[in-house]
């Protein structure tokens, strides 16, 4: 509203230009998309071909430097998937072409290589990895258990930005305080002691948390290379056992099973039957928490808020009420809103709680298919691909000191004298402590 | 070894089946929202022929930046402390041809003080941002020290209630770190923040009616 006229300057008096800073221009967010593709690319070198751990160390730091410190944070490809999802439920938000790369290329590589993006790009990663002191085995149950709040996290996350509620996973994200050196106490603190709990549980982030991190397990799970322990063949020396802190190496299957294979049979049908019960218990819950998480959307609350001035449980009016009266919108348009946010959040609840139950109960099927396996291997889902146990192989360090693969040499007494010493060091480790 | 080799092929088998399922529906999303045109149209179609801003479609969205919108803007103050940042990424800006360049500015003086001058006491600003300077009788030029101002909207309320509100908070890319989700937009009680297209990166008050003139 213009209340006074601008002035006709008699002496020659020049209006100044507001000043503004320019924005990072599009061209720097295309260069982040080809420097993650690099180094996408690099990593997946440094893991399946080079085989040393130092390469990927300083691919890690590198990234960290970059990705985490230089360019503070947004947008990481586990961003992203909220990017994604919500131009999935809202048609008026278009996913920016940067943002989608972030999103599809990790998935990509780790659909043909593993998750090299977890290895040596994720600044997320990187920052715990770079703070493991002395890695703790977890037993097997407790990981199975924790396991499963990615595919929660991940549910949740999905659900809210499909709403358009809001983004969960960059707001608790605990590290991008610390890249830009500015956090709130709570997340600071979040932050912190996430990092001081990865010292003993590696990378407990990535592991318990991430939910960007169960997709690229699904996709490295059916991934076309992996990452092995071994150059060539397992002989079977245990030597990679304790080499791995994330628990990703899986030992061969007993000889005689500890499980007759009818009981393990009959375990798989209960599960199976079992299966549509942890289903609709799942979707009812689902909703129910549903109904209870949707109060966080803005639109939600100024409903909670008018409802609390008409009732008279608030004296004075909220900033959002009293927006919404300045914007002159009515009060049943707001209503009408906000239930359609509530009915959508209840659709969806209905549905993720349904896929959670699914999930749960083909975890717990999965868990009773008998597999076979003769060798030492990493997990093909939960391995980062950090490359720790590769300089645990003898058959690795035979390789390196040859200089090159040894794919069809038969050196066997090398391997066995080489084989014999180190074992012999692992005895004398064993026996000291 | 017959058994072995049967189950491993069993396996190789289903995941070449999951990982052509994966594609499948990496390719699709890909295809879906790069396919999006910008505006809120899904798709092209027949439709887009004598739209308007069919030249100005992009079939792919480009980055964008977060920006607020001073129409929408109350002047709560809450930019000031609901930024990541320590120091807001929200600042003052001032359109001067928007300016009465007034003698008493509601922007620059406390209310109700005494002396029109620039003592401290005199001045609403609580970090002396404003910067106030004698043109010619009786107009004075005010410009903003962008390093002081801390976005608390106190003259932005001021310079709106009783002036022409050429004073307005707009997000400084300076400062802002272009978080996927906007702290301040979260909470934003007037829903008053936007993702603009990095090409277009500022807001600014005034910018339509100049073309006008």
């Amino acid at each position: 509203m213009i209340r006074f006229p601008k002035p006709d300057f008699e002496s020659g008096y020049v209006l100044p230009e507001t000043q503004t800073v320019a924005a990072r221009a599009a061209g720097w967010e295309c260069f982040d998309v080809v420097l993650l593709a690099l180094a996408l690319g690099l990593g997946t070198w440094l893991v399946l071909k080079h085989r040393r751990r130092g390469g990927i160390v300083a691919l890690m730091l590198g990234c960290l430097a970059y990705f985490g410190f230089w360019r503070e944070g947004c947008v990481c490809p586990v961003g992203s998937i909220q990017n994604v999802a919500q131009a999935l439920g809202d048609s008026g938000y278009g996913v920016p072409l940067v943002v989608l790369l972030f999103f599809l290329l990790p998935l990509l590589t780790a659909l043909f290589f593993g998750r090299t993006f977890c290895a040596g790009i994720c600044p997320l990663g990187a920052i715990q990895d770079i703070v493991i002191v002395k890695p703790v085995r977890l037993p097997a149950w407790l990981r199975h258990a924790l396991g499963v709040i990615p595919t929660l996290y991940l549910g949740v996350a999905l659900l809210l930005a499909y709403a358009g509620a809001g983004y969960l996973v960059c707001r608790y994200d605990p590290f991008v305080g610390l890249f830009r050196l500015s956090a709130t106490l709570p997340m600071l603190i979040f932050g912190g002691g996430l990092l001081l709990l990865g010292t003993v549980v590696a990378r407990p982030y990535c592991r318990f948390l991430c939910p960007y991190g169960v997709l690229l397990g699904w996709a490295s799970a059916c991934s076309w290379k992996r990452v092995t322990v071994t150059p060539n063949d397992c002989v079977q020396c245990r030597l990679c056992e304790t080499a791995c802190p994330f628990d990703a190496i899986r030992v061969p299957s007993p000889e005689r099973e500890s499980e007759a294979r009818w009981s393990r049979v009959r375990r798989m049908g209960l599960y199976l039957v079992l299966l549509p019960a942890l289903v609709l218990a799942g979707g009812w819950t689902g909703a129910r928490l549903m109904r209870e998480l949707a109060a966080v959307d803005p639109r939600v609350e100024l409903v909670a808020e008018l409802d609390a001035e008409a009732l008279g449980v608030k004296a004075e009016s909220g900033s959002r009420s009293e927006a919404f009266r300045a914007a002159g919108m009515s009060e049943a348009e707001a209503r009408a809103e906000a239930d359609a946010v509530e009915l959508r959040l209840h659709r969806a609840g209905l549905g993720f709680g349904g896929f959670i139950g699914l999930a749960v109960g083909l975890q717990l099927a999965g868990l009773a298919i008998g597999r076979r396996r003769v060798d030492y291997e990493p997990d093909r889902q939960h391995c980062l691909a950090c490359g720790r146990c590769f300089a645990y192989c003898p058959r690795e360090q035979q390789r390196r000191k040859q200089g090159s693969t040894t794919e069809d040499t038969e050196d066997t007494e090398g391997t066995r004298r080489l084989l014999c010493n180190m074992m012999r060091a692992v005895g004398t480790r064993e026996g000291r402590s | 070894m017959d058994v072995n080799e049967k189950q491993t092929s069993r396996r190789e088998v289903l995941r070449l089946v999951g990982r052509v399922g994966v594609l499948g529906c990496l390719a699709s999303l890909a295809g879906m929202l790069t396919g999006r045109l910008r505006g809120g149209c899904i798709e092209a179609g027949p439709a887009c022929k004598g739209c308007p801003d069919q030249d100005g479609c992009d079939l792919v969205t480009p980055p964008t930046v977060w920006q607020l919108d001073p129409a929408k803007c109350t002047n709560c103050g809450q930019c000031a402390t609901d930024c990541v940042l320590a120091q807001s990424a929200v600042r003052c800006f001032h359109t001067h041809a928007l300016c009465g360049h007034c003698k008493l500015c509601f922007g620059y003086f406390e209310p109700g003080a005494r002396v029109l001058s620039s003592a401290a006491e005199n001045q609403l600003c609580p970090t002396g941002a404003i910067q106030r300077r004698f043109v010619e009788d009786p107009y004075y030029a005010y410009t903003i020290e962008k390093d002081l101002c801390i976005g608390c909207s106190k003259c932005v309320h001021g310079c709106s209630m009783f002036g022409n509100g050429s004073l307005y908070l707009q997000v400084d890319h300076e400062l802002c770190k272009n978080c996927n989700e906007c702290s301040i937009a979260r909470r934003c009680p007037a829903n008053a923040f936007e993702r603009v297209p990095v090409s277009e990166a500022y807001l600014l008050k005034g910018q339509g009616e100049e073309e006008g003139n």
